[in-house]
């Protein structure tokens, strides 16, 4: 028994080393966040905050981005449960109903996830316009939305597939339409899928900056674009901007400490097993 | 089983619910308030008069503190001066406009374009906008604001196409200043001045041989960019005003494949090798500024938005004291030359409300206007009548010299090169800057930028 | 396990003809649905819709549109074909789709192959010209070809091994696992450009007493031999240090999907491997790691995709150095910075292209074979 004690120690400190090397950004971005600014330089960078901890960075960054965390949520929240939706039924129909060519649809809307997107601002930026949705919220959830659905797609045929027919065919004999099996039956076993891509999504949603910056007018930017604002064009004051980055991403931090584990969950349950 | 169908056609006018429900968000109020202790003014929607005033879009990426301040403190001139119409101030940061640029690009290929918008004076705003006919000329404008007569003679041309003028140059930085830490200086026992003594780019790289010896850095640089700014300096340095201004000439009268670029080349090889070895991983240019005023290290070329940095109170500067903790002199062999660079705003074809952008250039161009952006930006008037007193002591400097130096354009700063042969020559410069530097790569060098002159400049292919 | 075709137990039970049968409350359902939306297109196309001040005339006409299809779909289920219900689910997907991925990709291509340069579009055909100079012109490309394969190989070999290192450690049942599990999981949230500033001082390679970051800790602990040049270091090494900030971020993601498909192993194997006389490390060499295969393909795509287009870490990373080049951030500034449209096109499809090279063998695969992804 000793030798596994031997072991375990011998684990918790890899653990704990490793833990160091995670926690190490976020000490140095919490620590930066507390300084004042003449504080801020590379060479003092592990010093710690004198006279005080600087509160007034967080209170300057969270004025600078309050109104654009507002655009964020609301741009976020409707797009990872639409998106989660909408990848639902395609991967339950391309899990479990193989027609001739679902296939082949499948690996067409897959390949959708590796364009750039840099090489299509500008179609989708006219596009947005002529279909009047460019400019405010509502257009960027559904840009979201739609360059989402490869991914989505992606996770829920894979975890659908990792479900055994037989629940299926159970229904089907039961009298139950697709949609009904749907239903009934797929959509209740779907949460851990479900927590999987809604925390996805909403981490790629919030922390995207390209098509936000592309998409919406001054007045409806996410909170990325008011972010990299703070950054500033010739003078960047790193103590705002990092307790400012720590708040921006506040959202997204606590949606993984808190649901971190049913997104653990999913995957484990076979979200994106082969 | 119709249950079914009908609760699957219930979801789905649920899933349309939520799609209108996220539509009817609580609108975000459309500030862009800067991050500085300075009392800002905020672009309000100004809820007082009726009917409620037209907006006008300013595009530009003035964010930071100085720079937001200025920008600030023109619109609140314009708030009083035109009080039916409403600033709305969409900018947007990144490195030297770069992520603004790409929003701007996009926006003018969708037929999209805001009320007015920063570009650089010369190149940058004809080669791009012009020649794209996406601005109007302001001949009108200036003769019937006289802007015209104010504005110094050798700009006048730089912002033309034709004999006509297409942008309001709003100010005046200067790209080839040399900052220094007497201390700095003192300590490595030199004697020079750098304000008199640097006459050829050889009597600067004895002083920086000594200051080396010493161990401190000579030179400092920064971020990629700050590479083309040193570049620039060091080849009008090297070659002089006239034959600088013979490069971008159509066609160019100095020949790219010249002694004297090959000159310039050599020269910049050994400025570089005066400079910190992590130069390209520091974030931006500050970094290597403050190096100097830390006492790291002795030079730091930079435009003269660096003055703001040294000497403003906290926390837009480090409110250091000039000519004791840093001074400042023309880079070395400029002599006499002013490298400059202009923010201007310019007149969209197709402007969406003409009129507001017209109030806007016309306070752009005005002595109100630019008094109160420059001193708080840290750079001179365009115009030439400017009261001076609001001014600190280096940018009354600066206005003199403007007044009396022969003027030559920046390259870094979108001047003298269209984008597209800038970014040639970036390219070729960082290119350089990761080889080994010998001859055979100055060689390269030169043929990189002959080849960048052909494709995209000026030259003849 | 992946090879065996899973038996098309759910295909038609009904032949392919039709067969409409009527449900009368699910019909006038489906008429109300798609009057409704129809209607609301209608009035919409003639007026604009404002509510609360904010314009939601395409709103508006997209639910109207939805509506209506929800009516269409539910009269298409009632002709009792799943294939062709199925197809009619997963329409506007595919809609989506071939306009904003296929469509958008065919703008670019043409632009491609143009000579768009400057604000003005010009369509003037230029064959492969942008192509043929990229690779035999420019320098700058190849160094972002090899700094793209120093990244992508890092990358993904630095994910998996870690991933799996994290993930056989956290199945050793100890306590505190869901603590290590978050602190390992949770870089994830961070935006790429915020990691790669911190990393950037992180990693500041700067020495004498300018030393700063790692390089300070490591003097301080007396570990002098550990200070690097990390990405200043010359080429190709300082592209691997690139790697490290995007590990850190994403190997708590492959820990995940490695955890998940060791627990799928049965415990009952497991047990029975140890019945047997095997050792721990045998169990996990012959056992566990050959049915990790599936979803180390799995990570190798997602991972792999998101390498290759690879821009905002190193822009903030290293500033745009032409030594931590990479393809996207030359399409970047050729598009933008320079407005050469069509060079920073033709950039941008062989990004794609590379990306294919990886994945359409597979998925071509995937299709002949009908195994899953």
């Amino acid at each position: 028994m000793t030798r596994r004690i031997v072991v375990h120690t011998l684990i918790y400190i890899v653990l704990i080393a490793l833990s160091i090397f995670y926690l190490l950004p976020i000490y140095l971005m919490l620590l930066t966040g507390f300084k004042a600014f003449n504080q801020v330089d590379l060479k003092t960078m592990w010093a710690l905050p004198n006279a005080g901890l600087h509160i007034q960075n967080f209170i300057a960054g969270y004025k600078q981005l309050a109104p654009n965390l507002t655009n964020s949520l609301v741009m976020v929240i409707p797009e990872a449960i639409l998106s989660s939706l909408l990848g639902s039924l395609n991967g339950y129909l391309l899990a479990k109903w193989k027609f001739r060519s679902s296939n082949l649809i499948f690996s067409l809307i897959l390949f959708g996830m590796f364009i750039p997107y840099q090489s299509i601002l500008i179609p989708l930026v006219k596009f947005m316009q002529a279909i009047k949705l460019y400019g405010d919220i509502p257009g960027l959830v559904l840009v979201h939305i739609i360059y989402g659905i490869p991914i989505t797609t992606l996770i829920f045929r894979n975890y659908y597939a990792g479900i055994e027919t037989e629940i299926l065919e159970a229904g089907r004999i039961d009298g139950a339409s697709l949609m009904g099996l749907y239903r009934y039956i797929m959509f209740p076993l779907s949460a851990p899928s479900f927590a999987v891509v809604i925390i996805w999504q909403f981490t790629q949603a919030w922390n995207e900056f390209l098509f936000a910056v592309v998409l919406t007018n001054q007045s409806h930017w996410p909170v990325t674009v008011a972010l990299n604002n703070l950054a500033g064009s010739q003078l960047v004051q790193w103590n705002v901007l990092m307790a400012a980055t720590l708040l921006a991403a506040l959202p997204t931090l606590l949606v993984y400490l808190f649901l971190g584990r049913y997104f653990l969950r999913g995957l484990m349950a076979g979200a994106l097993k082969g | 089983m119709y249950s079914r169908k009908v609760n699957f056609a219930l979801f789905s006018l649920l899933i349309a619910a939520i799609l209108v429900l996220s539509a009817c968000g609580p609108a975000a109020t459309p500030t862009a308030a800067p991050v500085t202790q300075a009392p800002a003014t905020q672009a309000p929607v100004v809820p007082t008069a009726t009917p409620a005033p037209t907006p006008v879009e300013i595009f530009s990426w003035w964010v930071g503190p100085g720079e937001a301040d200025g920008l600030a403190a023109m619109i609140k001139v314009f708030n009083a001066q035109y009080p039916q119409y409403t600033i709305v101030n969409a900018a947007v940061a990144g490195g030297a406009g770069t992520n603004a640029k790409a929003v701007l690009a996009t926006r003018l290929q969708a037929n999209d374009a805001p009320d007015s918008w920063q570009a650089h004076a010369g190149q940058e705003t004809i080669a791009n906008y012009v020649t794209a006919g996406q601005v109007q000329p302001l001949d009108d404008f200036f003769k019937s604001t006289g802007f015209g007569a104010v504005l110094p003679p050798t700009l006048l041309p730089l912002i033309s196409k034709d004999g006509h003028p297409y942008s309001v140059p709003v100010n005046i930085h200067r790209s080839n200043v040399l900052w220094y830490n007497p201390k700095v200086l003192a300590a490595a026992g030199v004697t020079a001045n750098p304000k008199t003594d640097f006459k050829t780019l050889n009597d600067f790289f004895a002083v920086c041989d000594k200051i080396k010896a010493a161990g401190k850095v000579c030179l400092s640089l920064g971020a990629p960019w700050t590479a083309i700014h040193l570049f620039e300096n060091i080849m009008i340095g090297t070659m002089g005003a006239d034959k600088w201004n013979g490069l971008w000439t159509t066609p160019p009268t100095t020949d790219w494949n010249s002694a004297d670029v090959k000159a310039g080349i050599a020269n910049f090889a050994k400025a570089l090798s005066y400079t910190n070895s992590d130069a390209s991983t520091l974030p931006d240019w500050q970094t290597a500024s403050k190096m100097v005023s830390d006492g790291d290290a002795a030079f730091n070329i930079m435009g003269d938005w660096a003055y703001g940095y040294f000497a403003n109170p906290a926390p837009n500067g480090l409110a250091l004291k000039p000519h004791v903790d840093f001074d400042w002199a023309v880079a070395p062999g400029t002599y006499g030359i002013f490298n400059f660079l202009s923010d201007s705003f310019v007149l969209p074809v197709n402007a969406k409300h003409p009129d507001g952008t017209m109030a806007w250039l016309t306070v752009a161009a005005s002595k109100a206007g630019q008094e109160a952006f420059n001193p708080l930006k840290g750079s001179i008037c365009a115009r030439t009548d400017c009261d001076q007193s609001l001014f600190s002591e280096y940018s009354q400097d600066a206005a003199k010299d403007w007044t009396s130096n022969v003027v030559v354009g920046s390259l870094m700063h979108g001047v003298v090169a269209a984008p597209a042969w800038a970014n040639s020559i970036g390219t070729a410069i960082g290119l350089f800057q990761a080889s080994k530097m010998d001859a055979a790569a100055q060689a390269d060098f030169q043929k990189a930028l002959v080849a960048a002159c052909s494709s995209d400049g000026t030259c003849a292919k | 396990m992946g090879g065996s075709t899973e038996p098309p137990i759910l295909k038609e039970r009904r032949p392919m003809y039709r067969k409409f049968k009527l449900n009368l409350p699910q019909f006038i359902l489906a008429i109300a649905l798609i009057v409704l939306g129809l209607s609301t297109d209608f009035s919409l196309s003639r007026t604009e819709l404002d509510v609360a001040g904010k314009n939601l005339t395409s709103i508006g006409l997209l639910t109207g549109g939805v509506i209506f299809y929800v009516g269409i779909l539910l009269i298409i289920s009632m002709f009792q074909n799943e294939t062709i219900l199925s197809i009619a689910i997963l329409f506007p997907s595919m809609v989506a789709i071939a306009i904003f991925v296929y469509g958008f990709i065919g703008w670019s291509i043409r632009v491609s192959l143009s000579k768009w340069k400057g604000l003005k579009p010009d369509f003037t055909w230029a064959g492969l010209t942008q192509y043929v100079n990229l690779f035999h012109n420019d320098p700058r490309f190849i160094i972002d070809i090899r700094n793209t394969a120093v990244f992508t190989v890092g990358f993904i070999a630095g994910c998996l091994l870690l991933g799996l290192a994290l993930a056989i450690l956290l199945d050793q049942k100890l306590k505190g696992e869901a603590i290590f599990r978050g602190i390992f999981l949770f870089p994830m949230s961070i935006s790429f450009i915020a990691s790669g500033v911190v990393w950037g001082w992180l990693m500041n390679p700067a020495t004498g007493n300018r030393i700063t970051g790692i390089n300070l800790i490591f003097q301080s602990l007396g570990l002098k031999s550990l200070i690097s040049l990390w990405h200043s270091t010359p080429q190709p090494w300082g592209m691997a240090f690139t790697v490290i900030p995007a590990v850190w971020q994403l190997s708590g993601f492959t820990m995940a999907l490695y955890m998940g498909g060791i627990r799928s192993v049965s415990e009952d194997l497991r047990e029975a491997a140890r019945v047997d006389g095997a050792s721990e490390f045998q169990i996990y060499r012959y056992i566990i790691f050959p049915m990790l295969q599936p979803v180390t393909l799995s990570a190798v795509i997602i991972l792999g995709h998101m390498s290759l287009k690879i821009f905002d870490l190193i822009v903030a990373l290293g500033n745009k150095d032409i030594r931590l080049d990479v393809p996207g951030i030359y399409m970047w500034t050729t598009t933008f910075d320079g407005t050469n449209y069509a060079r920073g096109a033709a950039i941008g499809i062989l990004m794609l292209v590379s990306v294919a090279i990886l994945v359409v063998p597979y998925l071509v695969q995937n299709m002949r074979t009908e195994t899953q992804l």
